[in-house]
């Protein structure tokens, strides 16, 4: 979600297998540099892979730009490495956030096949989508500092796994 | 049917399965043992397809003596588990190893750890876990009764209450199971609880212990 001059980005903390919890503690939103983070929600295992993928792609990179990636680029590279697996694609659903420069806030989200999204005030993915675009809907206002987007972001989450078997065990909020 | 499952206690893992060997509906062994040690300080609790455990759990262990060889120290933990998500992941795709794994270890500097692999290579670092019909029985039972840094009684105790549970509860359940544990003493066997088979004791079919 985002803000002014600021982003948040959010998930919950289940790691399962259908009906079963396996842990509380997972780990799905993953720091790709200081202002630029991607959220994977799906397959366990593929947003396992792809993060992988993704923070060697972009070592690259600042290995031989010299400078950390632009969120837009960085969209367009999940973007086109989701898509190289289009006939067998990885199950996951990214939501990217970041600060682009003037620290602009810049948030997509995309499909398990690298279709963007971008929007202006939020993104969401994952098995409580749905709800989660119903509960943001509600509580999103342009231009909140960083408080107040932290308080209504956390409150989008939580009510919105509430209502998702699958979803909830924690929550995971992160501002920048 | 094939149950791993896994706690960690203070300064020391304990990886524990079952040692049914069974095909359709005949019990080929009640003796096989699936929690290979890998090298001195770890434990690869393993459950899945018999072909696959064995070769996968093999491979991973070879490799782990290769890299000693070449580089005079022991992989960690961490990097085993990291080592064999990779091996996971990469075969998924083209030929999978339909193979679950507990890894326990103990480092010098980071204490005993446990991980949970599954088949389709989801890594996650846990204090608790067990794969199987039986893990439906012992996860819950390790959330009411596990605390950290529990002692080595303790924890084998859990262990034992998971696995009375295991076999009162779980139709067609396995009977003998190994326990096996990693300290900073290394890792070995603990013990074997065996209601069949040979080694049982003359009158453990009579007698309800764990």
């Amino acid at each position: 979600m985002v803000g002014k001059n600021c982003f948040a980005i959010a998930s919950d903390r289940r790691l399962g297998v259908q009906l079963q919890t396996i842990a509380t503690d997972f780990q799905r939103v993953f720091k790709i540099h200081d202002k630029l983070y991607i959220g994977l929600s799906g397959l366990g295992t593929d947003a396992q892979t792809l993060y992988q993928r993704l923070v060697f792609r972009h070592k690259l990179y600042q290995l031989r730009e010299e400078r950390d990636m632009k969120p837009e680029t960085f969209a367009s590279l999940v973007s086109a490495i989701l898509y190289e697996k289009r006939f067998g694609p990885y199950f996951c659903q990214p939501v990217i956030a970041g600060l682009g420069e003037d620290n602009e806030p810049f948030i997509c989200t995309m499909d398990c096949i690298g279709a963007k999204e971008l929007a202006k005030d939020f993104v969401v993915s994952g098995t409580a989508s749905e709800s989660l675009y119903g509960a943001c809907e509600s509580m999103y206002k342009p231009n909140m500092e960083p408080e107040e987007l932290f308080e209504t972001v956390s409150q989008a989450l939580m009510s919105s796994v509430d209502r998702d078997c699958l979803s909830g065990w924690g929550g995971y909020v992160l501002i920048v | 049917m094939e149950c791993v499952m896994g706690v960690v206690g203070r300064d020391f893992a304990v990886v524990a399965a079952d040692t049914s060997a069974v095909q359709s509906i005949l019990v080929h062994k009640t003796d096989e043992d699936k929690v290979m040690v890998l090298d001195s300080h770890k434990l690869m609790g393993a459950s899945g397809e018999p072909g696959d455990r064995v070769q996968f759990t093999e491979y991973i262990q070879k490799n782990l003596h290769l890299y000693q060889f070449r580089n005079t120290i022991p992989l960690s933990t961490a990097a085993t588990a990291n080592f064999t998500r990779g091996e996971l992941a990469t075969a998924l795709r083209k030929n999978p190893y339909m193979v679950n794994v507990i890894l326990g270890g103990y480092d010098k500097d980071a204490g005993a750890s446990l991980y949970y692999i599954d088949y389709i290579a989801t890594l996650h670092k846990i204090d608790k876990g067990a794969f199987g019909y039986g893990s439906y029985f012992c996860l819950s039972l390790m959330d009411k009764l596990y605390h950290p840094d529990m002692t080595v009684e303790e924890a084998v105790d859990l262990i034992d209450k998971c696995i009375k549970e295991i076999r009162l509860r779980l139709v067609v359940a396995p009977q003998n199971f190994v326990i096996k544990i990693v300290d900073k003493n290394g890792a070995r066997e603990y013990a074997r609880r065996d209601l069949v088979g040979d080694n049982a004791s003359v009158d453990a079919a009579t007698t309800v212990t764990a």
